[in-house]
């Protein structure tokens, strides 16, 4: 491989692991927020994931919606989901040991993809193709539409996200919850309704990354969130738990990292790759590329 | 004979100078104080001592050799031993296994004779529980040795820190503000306690406190600590009377 | 205290009772196919769940990688009868050594880690074990590891099962034990209390994974059959949940959860598409009524009767 067809090939890589990272970083911030609030791995969240893809997929072809409304409809959809599984399963134990809660979260996503199976068959559904799919070429690159829609969307709802936690009331206060839930009482902030909230937030964005994926890989299965939801939380890790512009960079780090070892070395590889790079961030800065290392004091 | 040494000792968190040119020299049998203000750098002092933290600079001697470097565990097995200005204690274990931790390290039998319990193991078991239970004898704790820690008041928590402290047959021993949170009386019995134990076990104890009748009345010599420096040093009645220590502790005289 | 040797001839005495009954009633048939296929599980499990329970319950360390060392275990013990053709023992403790000297390796730079962090890496690095296994022809590849002998029956998993529960009983009533124990109490206080964190930390994943391994070679000569599949990150989740359903630190926790889950999971093998949902739910409804796991970090015991009646509480042995 000359040097140039490997710089081609290279930039190609780098446009595809993007726009899968992208997706990645949608996840990977219900992942954060949540983490950040009440500090629980919601290992359920790979599920809300699909479940937002499959209202996506019923609102698409039973209700003949377009793609934005599809996607909307899907969003609300799951933020209620998540609302629901904080307030029947994890509000219960706020105060037991951590790990039970995890337990909890395991069970509520076996749960979930369980009963959607019952619900809509293992088999995989086709999603229909909502919009058509046009290659751009861009000098010897090609950039598919959808991958610049599942830019455009995730770019943007990681935009009003921002704007959401830094600028309005509701963001102050989540931002408090995180910082110092007991505090945050005292000043008179409803905590609970913060931490509902902040599911609602992070299960519609997860949900709008399941009908993207549905968009652009145009199959979805009640298993399809368990691998992304497991590397949407490595990539929180990755940039730093807790933090939101971390795992924006960890999701896209993640995708591209994805995208060049599947690209250049063997797809089969392309799974460890992301768990070994996981480990070595752990290892050399524990909190994080984003994250700020807390000690305990003595 | 001088058991700890400390010259230029001092540590930087970022740019911060918690602790600078920290020189204490303290001779086996002795029991001195560590006062000074909040945010002095007393308890700073301490992780340096027992290796929680390293020092960016300057030297730690104890019984003739250089600890720098060493891990908390390795000073500890050094003997140096402490307790924490908030009780850190193992709390859902009995008061008896929290001794027993402590006295872990004197303990010979291997893995091999700990699975197939064997050999050493139950002699040294045995051995284990007794002194362990002396131990609580001493400090009135042995009618409680099935307690779990945290149920204990508080009063009697810090105490069986103490004894955990002594378990591991230290030296020297480190007390962190072992008063915090007592009444009077309590205080009163503590201080009776410290020069008991020092008699007792043949130890050198230093100690940080902020109540001053317990510092006047049990130590024999002090260090006075302000903004990580050592502003005073020398007998109760000296410190009393130092112009310094009063302006660090009251502030500067209005003119 | 020799009471307490005298206790654990008894202790050993009632296991090879019991050994003989279920036995004999294997022999005459009482006990047909389908429930040796049952108990051998359950001693598979009671193994997984007690030596994850050293790391996880005893030592405070969050690990979620479990089903990795046990397919070391299982790979390793495999190559050994099928490749080399070794005897059956020295397959299980090859898959010991295997994943004990794997535990070891990964024990020493990740236990530096902490909580989440460390829940996290070691359930990266049980990925990474599948994975690389994945990627291994010799072995089968993604097809699995075929041709493996039957050779685990009803008196290799008692035995091996038995051995674990004694080994790690009596490993944490030692001064290792509680040094292992005083560092999930606080970490801090056990390092000035003189005991050697890392080594502990090290020293009980290391115990832990050779376990993880010896119940990994008997799967595999159940099965026939290995198959990387069969060693995901879900595997590992339902070891934590025999953990933590028996209550973090209790061994006799480990025990009856492993019974119970791999009884719940035999009876629902009728309903295929009914059993995960009513499994996931009873997860649900077990941990919000009870989140410390069954019995807590308490030991159920001859003593914790006799304590229900009103007895006085001795020391545990």
């Amino acid at each position: 491989m000359d040097s140039s067809s490997f710089l081609m090939q290279f930039a190609q890589q780098l446009i595809n692991g993007v726009s899968l990272g992208s997706i990645y970083a949608l996840i990977a911030l219900g992942y954060t927020m949540v983490y950040g609030t009440i500090k629980l791995i919601n290992f359920a969240h790979g599920d809300v994931y699909m479940v937002g893809a499959y209202i996506g997929f019923f609102a698409t072809t039973v209700l003949g919606l377009g793609f934005l409304p599809a996607l909307l409809l899907a969003m609300v959809g799951a933020g209620i989901l998540g609302m629901f599984i904080e307030r029947a399963a994890y509000r219960p134990l706020r105060n037991a040991p951590k790990i039970a809660v995890l337990i909890t979260a395991i069970g509520v996503s076996l749960f979930l993809e369980y009963g959607s199976m019952l619900l809509v068959t293992p088999q995989p559904r086709t999603f229909p193709a909502v919009l058509s799919s046009t290659p751009i070429h861009i000098g010897g690159l090609i950039i598919n539409s959808q991958q610049v829609l599942i830019l455009g969307v995730s770019l943007f709802l990681m935009v009003v996200l921002t704007y959401v936690v830094n600028y309005t009331k509701l963001g102050k206060a989540m931002r408090a919850v995180s910082f110092d839930t007991d505090t945050a009482r005292l000043m008179g902030i409803d905590v609970d309704k913060v931490i509902s909230y902040t599911f609602a937030v992070g299960s519609a964005l997860a949900a709008a990354a399941g009908v993207l994926v549905g968009v652009y890989y145009n199959s979805i299965d009640p298993l399809m969130g368990i691998m992304p939801g497991l590397k949407a939380f490595v990539a929180a890790v990755l940039g730093g738990i807790g933090v939101i512009p971390g795992a924006m960079l960890g999701g896209v780090l993640m995708g591209v990292i994805e995208a060049l070892v599947s690209g250049f070395i063997s797809s089969t590889f392309r799974d460890a790759a992301a768990f070994g790079i996981l480990i070595i961030i752990l290892l050399f800065k524990p909190a994080g590329l984003l994250g700020k290392n807390i000690r305990e004091k003595v | 004979m001088t058991l700890l040494k400390t010259s230029k000792l001092g540590i930087m968190f970022g740019g911060l100078r918690a602790v600078s040119n920290l020189n204490l020299e303290i001779s086996s049998g002795e029991l001195v104080g560590l006062i000074g203000p909040n945010g002095a750098g007393k308890t700073t002092a301490f992780n340096l001592l027992t290796g929680v933290y390293q020092p960016t600079e300057g030297t730690i001697e104890f019984d003739g050799d250089s600890i720098v470097g060493l891990k908390p565990y390795q000073v500890t097995q050094r003997g140096i031993a402490r307790t924490f200005q908030n009780i850190r204690l193992f709390s859902d274990l009995s008061v008896l296994d929290n001794v027993k931790i402590a006295y872990h390290f004197h303990v010979k039998y291997g893995l091999l004779e700990t699975v197939v319990r064997m050999g050493r193991y139950y002699p040294e078991e045995e051995e284990l529980e007794h002194k362990a239970i002396q131990f609580l004898k001493i400090f009135n704790l042995d009618g409680k040795k099935d307690e779990i820690a945290k149920n204990l008041p508080y009063g009697e928590q810090r105490r069986l820190e103490i004894a955990r402290a002594l378990a591991a047959q230290p030296k020297l021993l480190l007390l962190d503000e072992p008063a915090a949170g007592m009444n009077p009386q309590e205080t009163h019995q503590l201080m009776e306690m410290i020069r008991w134990i020092r008699k007792e076990f043949d130890l050198t104890i230093l100690l940080i406190e902020h109540d001053m009748s317990l510092v006047m009345g049990v130590c024999e010599r002090i260090y006075v600590l302000d903004y990580g420096m050592v502003i005073a040093t020398g007998t109760p009645q000296e410190i009393k009377n130092n112009p310094k220590v009063i302006e660090a502790y009251l502030g500067e005289e209005v003119q | 205290m020799r009471v307490k040797a005298k206790r654990d001839l008894l202790s050993l005495g009632a296991c090879l009772l019991l050994y003989a009954i279920i036995q004999l009633l294997i022999e005459v048939d009482v006990i047909g196919q389908f429930w040796v296929l049952n108990i051998v599980l359950i001693g598979i499990n009671i193994i997984l769940g007690v030596s994850l329970n050293l790391i996880n319950g005893f030592t405070g360390q969050f690990s979620i990688g479990h089903a990795g060392f046990m397919a070391v275990g299982a790979y390793v013990g495999a190559v050994m009868t099928v490749k080399l053709h070794l005897p059956f023992i020295v397959a299980i403790l090859a898959g010991a050594a295997g994943a004990g000297i794997l535990g070891f390796a990964i024990g020493l730079p990740t236990l530096r880690l902490s909580g989440d962090y460390l829940a996290i890496a070691t359930l990266g690095l049980g990925e990474i074990i599948r994975i690389t296994i994945l990627n291994i022809p010799y072995v089968g590849g993604a097809s699995g590891l075929m041709g493996i002998p039957r050779l685990t029956n009803f008196t290799w998993v008692f035995f091996a099962t038995v051995f674990t529960v004694f080994f790690i009983k009596n490993f944490i009533n030692s001064s290792h034990g509680r040094a292992c124990i005083s560092v999930r109490e606080n970490e801090i206080a056990a390092e000035a209390m003189g005991v050697d964190t890392t080594k502990y930390k090290v020293m009980a994943f290391t115990i832990g994974a050779a376990f993880a391994g010896v119940a990994g070679a008997l799967f595999a000569h159940y099965f026939y059959i290995v198959h990387p599949a069969s060693f995901t990150f879900m595997k590992s989740f339902d070891l934590l949940t025999i953990v933590v359903l028996g209550g973090l630190g209790s061994i006799t926790g480990s025990i009856t959860a492993a019974i119970l889950l791999t009884f719940v999971s035999a009876a629902l093998a009728g309903y295929p598409e009914m059993r995960m949902v009513i499994y996931s739910l009873m997860l649900i409804g077990l941990m919000l009524f009870r989140p410390q796991g069954l019995f807590g970090n308490k030991e159920i015991s001859l003593k914790f009767f006799n304590r229900l009646k009103g007895g006085s509480p001795r020391d545990a042995a």
